[in-house]
């Protein structure tokens, strides 16, 4: 559980403590490679496409640098102790983000997302800056666990008030801006999850009766769990979005499982899950054509209708086969709505090739384990199922959308986290990083003999 | 905590693992049969997205291509659409591809692998070569005269280089331009909607794929049989054959548009163009003899590529003596192509060496190189060396003395055949008026030309008068053109 940074410098017999080192060195150096991987796609897209180097790639490259830049002083500055690779995987995959917009954008003269997307992510490492800054320890936010809910319950609902937007109701339209509140809802119910779980942990694990061999709770405490399982539920078929839902449900069982250590709450968490999403199913059509599309994708090809978006997007990855077709060259355009946002994946695993998007799954795999390193690091049950929760929160999102757009699962409306466009979902993944770095730092400061615990 | 943690963390590594197992099968094995799927346009994206390989007539592209800045992206231009139309065809993003723009496709849209220097490379880059350059052996003045001399009637016309075989000209009336065909938008849809309701059929190509009763010009192929089976050994001694002539086990009597027929010698009957003695001829050398002559010269061949497929000109085997007798002045199922006929001029010219006609000289990547060119082809010996000597000496004959004066050029031998072929039911059909001849300039060891033209004539009501009068005059300008043309280096 010590393997997080214990290299252990015995040189001095007499120092009292050991100083742990920090290693925002490391940190730093591993920016600049995800600061100049993006610079170099950029440049990549304009040689293939016009056979020059973009006129502002310098510019771009600068921007790019100096929110990393910014970002690494406050993190070396706040949280010395925190992990160093969260913040160049966060830069990484922003940057990514950026340079598959931008060459979409190319296709969609007009309709350019890419300096919308770059404005987000400077308020999104603003955001993680005020974070590391202001919150000093992880456990002050347990306190305000029910404010936490009411506002991401306040959230979620909020867009029903709003037209549905291509079949789901989960944006709020302000001005030129769409929000999707339901993104920033994530955190905060990680957040209230996290506590109410710490807070609750032991009467969930042993009160109850046991019914064969399953540990059922009693009815008090089982009372949070149906009443998050109608929230998904209610979500879903409120606002037709099958992907949030998920995500939530998926967080939840993990968090209740992580906290109790009990088989039987994921057996009821799954029966319920099961029995909900077959009852939407039958009842919802959105969500019916949806399971269609996953087990016939190419049904509307038979019919003489032409491909679907998910036959599109299958044909996209298929052409990208193992090395992709380099930045630029790829037709995965062809997916039509939505290309930039949820399907963003296929114009990474088309032009990328199998190669580039295993990276790109091993580096959210790598963030993920990052999470569950501190999670496991740290003391106190708050920090843990915090850290777990919002790792989780990553693994579950990226695999539910991932799992979509490549016809493992039936496809759900998710962002891809820091790649896909949309203002609110990089605003909130900057968050969740700014959070696992706050809690990182403290999981390793406890091992410096130098500081006091 | 800290177990569960761990079951937690391998429930991620789960998700990982399940993502990249069937991105895997997405990408490496899925990937062919996806990228094959109808519904897929990736294959033509980049199919449209370089400029075609262009066609090249005299040195000079007749293509060439326009960056449209779509998706499919460049699209087929014609620099003489309708000129050239039977032998370029169409290049469409929505119909296809006819005629050398199809036979040709490889090299032209760059998928021959012959056009990369390393193919593993190009694997591995993805690029696809330049489109390939396609020579024709085409002469563009005779084209040109050809489709002048036609105009707005409806006819075709072919032109052969009788000791190579290469076609020279390859026009159809009325024609089309292709470039109308080339996008995909919804003028294209109408366009092509339009030119398949249209009664004229402008994108028939007449020359190669359409046959026709050939009349008299098919009096060539009898004459030779006759000749090389013996039962003429002397083009001036009178044959005998009565006038009017009746068909064989029937009642019905052929007669003549000319005079002086009753037992004419071959060179009179040949050059005012007796049916009755060339009917009576081709009874007298039976099926089999007129079946080996007709076959010789390229009917009923099935399989002849120039180097798309050409209409299989027809000579009915299985005959009586009465259709026989038809058969042998070019009418009851007797049908050929204007192709087929300027075979015929070109293996009397050619000394009775027929070669297999073709339209591609070379073909060349963009840079110049060479990827294929037509090699030395098979030569078959259609009648003995003596017999097209004396069959040119009688076309040599129709040109000075009979139906086709109108095809005499000063400073050139040249010899013909006129013909007129009545059809329909009851020889309602607007009639065709044919001429099949061939030039030697007069310091030139060698026949430089033949050609067959075939017109429809309102006008042509007497025979062989209409073939001289109509079709000699265009077979004239198009010898011309090809004798004064510089020799193809």
């Amino acid at each position: 559980m010590t393997k997080a940074g214990t290299t252990v410098a015995a040189a001095d017999p007499s120092a009292t403590a050991v100083r742990l080192p920090r290693r925002r060195g490391v940190e730093l150096a591993l920016i600049v490679p995800a600061v100049l991987l993006p610079v170099y796609g950029y440049c990549a897209v304009g040689l293939a496409r016009y056979g020059t180097v973009p006129p502002g790639a310098a510019g771009y490259g600068a921007g790019l640098a100096v929110l990393a830049l910014l970002a690494h002083l406050v993190v070396r500055l706040r949280a010395p102790y925190a992990d160093p690779l969260l913040l160049p995987i966060g830069v990484l995959l922003n940057g990514l983000g950026l340079v598959l917009i931008y060459r979409l954008d190319l296709e969609t003269p007009g309709h350019e997302a890419a300096p919308a997307q770059l404005v987000w992510s400077t308020l999104g490492v603003a955001l993680f800056i005020l974070v590391v800054l202001v919150l000093r320890d992880h456990r002050w936010l347990q306190r305000y666990a029910y404010v936490c809910v009411v506002a991401a319950l306040a959230l979620l609902t909020l867009p029903i008030c709003f037209p549905a937007v291509n079949g789901a109701r989960i944006w709020v339209r302000l001005g030129g801006l769409s929000i999707q509140p339901g993104e920033f809802a994530k955190v905060l119910l990680a957040v209230f999850f996290a506590a109410y779980l710490a807070a609750n942990r032991s009467a969930l694990a042993y009160a109850g009766r046991q019914v064969w061999r399953l540990q059922l709770p009693t009815g008090r405490v089982l009372g949070p769990v149906v009443a998050i399982w109608l929230l998904s539920v209610g979500v879903l078929v409120l606002e037709r979005d099958l992907g949030t839902s998920l995500l939530f449900f998926g967080l939840f069982v993990v968090l209740l499982y992580v906290a109790t250590g009990r088989t039987g709450w994921i057996a009821v968490g799954l029966l319920l899950a099961v029995a909900g999403a077959v009852t939407v199913g039958r009842l919802e059509p959105h969500v019916r054509g949806r399971i269609g599309e996953w087990l016939h994708p190419f049904a509307s090809i038979e019919a003489g209708q032409g491909p679907g978006q998910v036959a599109q997007s299958l044909f996209s990855f298929a052409a990208g086969g193992v090395t992709g077709t380099g930045l630029g060259r790829g037709h995965s355009i062809l997916v039509g709505f939505a290309v930039k946002s949820d399907f963003i994946l296929a114009t990474a695993g088309e032009e990328l090739g199998l190669a580039g998007l295993s990276a790109v799954f091993l580096l959210y795999a790598l963030l993920v384990e990052r999470g569950y390193r501190a999670g496991l690091a740290l003391r106190d049950p708050f920090g843990r199922l915090l850290a777990i929760g919002l790792a989780s929160l990553v693994a579950l999102q990226v695999f539910v959308i991932a799992g979509g757009v490549t016809g493992l699962i039936p496809l759900t409306g998710l962002a891809m986290p820091f790649l896909a466009q949309g203002g609110s979902s990089v605003v909130t993944n900057w968050t969740i990083v700014a959070l696992l770095i706050r809690v990182s730092h403290v999981a390793r400061r406890q091992y410096d003999g130098r500081v006091a615990p | 905590m800290t177990r569960h943690i761990r079951h937690a963390a391998a429930f991620c590594v789960l998700l990982l693992v399940a993502l990249l197992v069937n991105t895997a099968w997405l990408q490496v094995l899925q990937g062919p049969s996806y990228g094959g799927n109808p519904a897929n346009r990736r294959p033509a994206i980049a199919r449209y997205q370089q400029p075609r390989g262009e066609i090249l007539v005299g040195g000079r592209p007749v293509t060439g291509s326009r960056d449209t800045g779509e998706q499919l992206r460049y699209e087929r231009t014609y620099t003489d659409g309708p000129l050239y139309a039977p032998v370029t065809g169409f290049a469409s993003q929505l119909y296809g591809t006819t005629f050398l723009e199809h036979t040709e496709d490889g090299v032209l849209a760059g998928t021959d692998p012959m056009l990369s220097g390393f193919p593993l490379w190009r694997d591995v880059t993805r690029g696809r070569p330049p489109g390939g350059h396609v020579v024709t052996t085409l002469d563009p003045a005779a084209q040109r005269a050809a489709f002048d001399g036609l105009g707005a009637r409806k006819g075709a016309v072919a032109a052969i280089e009788p000791t190579t075989g290469r076609i020279l000209a390859l026009v159809s009336t009325p024609s089309y331009d292709p470039a109308e065909l080339s996008g995909n938008g919804p003028a294209v849809a109408a366009a092509w909607a339009r030119l398949n309701h249209d009664p004229e059929q402008p994108m028939l190509n007449r020359a190669v794929r359409q046959t026709y009763p050939p009349g008299s010009t098919f009096k060539v192929v009898t004459a030779a049989a006759a000749l090389d089976a013996g039962v003429v050994t002397d083009l001036d001694s009178r044959t005998d054959s009565p006038d009017p002539y009746r068909l064989p086990g029937t009642t019905t009597r052929l007669v003549n548009e000319a005079d002086g027929c009753e037992n004419a010698s071959l060179r009179h009957a040949f050059t005012w163009s007796c049916n009755t003695v060339f009917a009576k001829l081709g009874v007298d050398v039976g099926v089999d003899g007129m079946r080996a002559a007709a076959e010789g010269f390229g009917f009923n061949d099935e399989g002849l590529r120039v180097p798309f497929p050409v209409a299989p000109s027809t000579f009915d085997t299985h005959v009586d003596r009465a259709q026989l007798a038809l058969s042998s002045i070019g009418q009851y199922n007797t049908r050929a192509t204007p192709l087929q006929m300027a075979m015929v001029a070109a293996a009397v010219a050619g000394g009775g060496q027929a070669r297999a006609p073709y339209l591609v000289e070379r073909t060349t990547r963009r840079s110049g190189g060479t990827v294929s060119a037509a090699g030395s082809r098979p030569v078959r010996q259609v009648m003995r060396p003596t017999t097209a000597a004396r069959l040119r000496e009688l076309m040599t004959g129709v040109v000075t003395d009979g139906t086709g004066r109108n095809a005499a050029i000063p400073g050139a031998t040249v010899g013909g055949k006129t013909g007129t072929a009545q059809h329909g039911l009851g020889n309602s059909g607007t009639p065709y008026a044919w001429c099949i001849s061939w030039a030697r300039a007069d310091d030139a060891m060698e026949p430089g030309v033949a050609v067959a033209v075939v017109v429809e004539d309102a006008s042509a009501r007497r025979g062989d008068i209409s073939g001289g009068g109509t079709a000699a005059p265009i077979a004239r300008a198009v010898m011309t053109a090809v004798l004064r043309s510089p020799p193809a280096g």
